[in-house]
């Protein structure tokens, strides 16, 4: 994919233009209103910014708070990966299968990750495996509903050729059902990680986190320390758009054939 | 000759709920090695119902297909071109064409595999395309490496369902030519459906005409002209009208 070209930086002239009038109209009403506890100065948030590996609020630095964000989200993300995709496959693989589980996925599947906070506390105790936990559940379901759509979506006819060639059941997943479904999959684990990403903030609200950019803003809020909280968001909304980006040019770049079969 | 293919009262009744659609009423006939054979009839008659069920994508409900001559672990190979190319998009062309290959013959070499490709490329053409994908080939290219990928596991019978019917008639007549040599180099034989009169005549040794359904085979007719053979011959023009009469009182 090309990421730089005239277009392209036309383009994102046009989303930069809102952002600094946003940003512009900010600075604007903090001088105005004077007032840290209700719009700290820009300046206030970039300074901030600025000394990224310098303590925070007395805690750890920003680098670190978010390094241990990004862990723990990389972590539940990928262990809900680990599970859904299997069990997505099996469940587009097997109509009678969808029939025995879909109807607690439909019931599971709405209940906002936040919830299971007292149970997470009462199973796994206080700490990561809690937080793991939450943001693993915010995580899955976008997996495995693309893949059992992405396997459901499979052309029969790939299917065919593949048993014309005496295919077993296990290489027809391997040959054809996962390649082609994998682009369904694919953004199924972009949509996933954007949610854990959003959860980050409402897993490291569970007592006893001692860092990460949800505990940073929940403690900056507490000490009334606004700039910190404005500093922590433009890393969350910053990180997880990296994140996006990332993802949609790995769609481009291994599944260029998409529809063009 | 013993017959590569032989059928014998092939019956096949789609049953959906309760109503049953009779589409094969007993189908018989030989297809002898190195054969061209063209089935021919109606639409919706069944042809591609008997590929489909010689090809093991769908059962008969009676009769017996037998197979000689097999592969050298004795199983009896057919291979199967579909109308759609049926390329896998992610895979390349090189790709695609050995993938048959990988899966039938277990563990062959990577050197072997390279040179029945190889030797697949050139044949159909494709050689500069090896590395591309079917999304970057002409409609004629993909038809080309579909062939190529059935070919590749060395089928005793290769089973081509209207495989030439979405492309133009210049690369149309490429293609049918390109048939007609396949069969002189490899020593394959063909059984191939299709709609176009012009077609059969031009390649098949035989046409097989079914009736509508339920289908039963009306005639067996012998193609007897030389070839490279000339489809503006008089003797041509006779027997494609002779055909296309034939095919039309079935329907
Ligand atoms: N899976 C199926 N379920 C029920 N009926 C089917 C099924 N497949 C085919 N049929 C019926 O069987 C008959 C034969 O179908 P088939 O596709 O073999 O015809 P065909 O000769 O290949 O037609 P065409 O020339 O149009 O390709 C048709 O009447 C069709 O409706
Ligand atoms: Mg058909």
């Amino acid at each position: 994919m090309v990421l730089i070209s005239k277009q392209n930086i036309r383009d994102y002239g046009k989303g930069l233009a809102l952002i600094v009038i946003l940003l512009i109209s900010w600075e604007g009403f903090a001088l105005m209103i004077q007032n840290n506890y209700i719009l700290p100065r820009l300046g206030e948030i970039f300074s901030v910014l600025l000394q990224p590996a310098a303590p925070v609020l007395g805690g750890e630095s920003l680098i670190q708070n978010t390094i241990q964000s990004l862990r723990e989200v990389l972590t539940g993300f990928l262990c809900a990966a680990a599970v859904a995709i299997p069990l997505g496959l099996f469940i587009g693989w097997s109509k009678e299968v969808q029939k025995y589980l879909n109807p607690t996925i439909q019931i599971l599947r709405p209940v906002p990750p936040i919830a299971w906070m007292p149970f997470s506390i009462a199973w796994f105790g206080i700490g990561f495996n809690s937080i793991l936990f939450i943001i693993g559940m915010g995580a899955f379901f976008p997996i495995l509903i693309n893949t059992v759509d992405g396997v459901q979506g499979v052309r029969l006819r790939w299917i065919e050729v593949a048993e014309t060639f005496h295919a077993t059941t296990f290489e027809q997943l391997r040959t054809v059902i996962l390649p082609g479904a994998l682009p369904v999959i694919w953004n199924g684990l972009r949509v996933s990680f954007g949610v854990a990403w959003m959860c980050v903030v409402a897993a490291e609200m569970l007592p006893g986190t001692t860092a990460g950019l949800g505990y940073l803003i929940m403690y900056a809020y507490k000490l009334g320390q606004l700039q910190v909280i404005g500093a922590g968001m433009i890393i969350i909304g910053v990180i997880g758009l990296g994140a996006d980006t990332l993802f949609r040019a790995g769609q481009e770049r291994l599944f260029g054939w998409q529809g063009r079969e | 000759m013993e017959p590569v293919l032989s059928l014998d009262g092939i019956v096949k009744t789609f049953r959906d709920n309760e109503k049953s659609c009779p589409a094969l009423a007993g189908i018989s006939f030989d297809v002898a090695a190195r054969e061209i054979v063209c089935i021919m009839g109606p639409s919706g008659c069944g042809k591609s119902t008997l590929l489909r069920i010689i090809g093991g994508l769908d059962s008969a409900d009676a009769g017996r297909i037998s197979q000689t001559a097999g592969n050298k672990d004795g199983k009896p190979s057919v291979a199967m071109v579909f109308q759609d190319h049926a390329l896998f998009p992610w895979l390349t062309v090189y790709e695609n064409i050995v993938y048959g290959l990988r899966l039938s013959v277990q563990n062959l070499p990577e050197e072997e595999i390279a040179k029945r490709a190889e030797s697949l490329l050139d044949l159909t053409h494709l050689t500069a395309f090896a590395l591309s994908y079917p999304h970057q080939l002409s409609g004629g290219m993909k038809q080309r490496a579909s062939v190529a990928r059935a070919l590749a596991i060395k089928p005793s019978i290769l089973l081509m369902d209207e495989p030439f019917s979405a492309l133009d008639t210049f690369t149309r007549r490429e293609l049918e030519d390109e048939v007609v040599r396949i069969r002189q180099d490899l020593k394959t034989t063909f059984l191939m459906v299709t709609h176009n009169p012009e077609e059969a005549i031009y390649i098949a040794d035989r046409i097989v005409i079914l009736s509508g359904r339920p289908a039963v085979v009306s005639d067996i007719l012998p193609i007897d002209l030389p070839y490279p053979r000339d489809k503006a011959d008089p003797e041509f023009i006779r027997i494609r009208e002779q055909v296309t009469r034939m095919i039309r009182g079935k329907a």
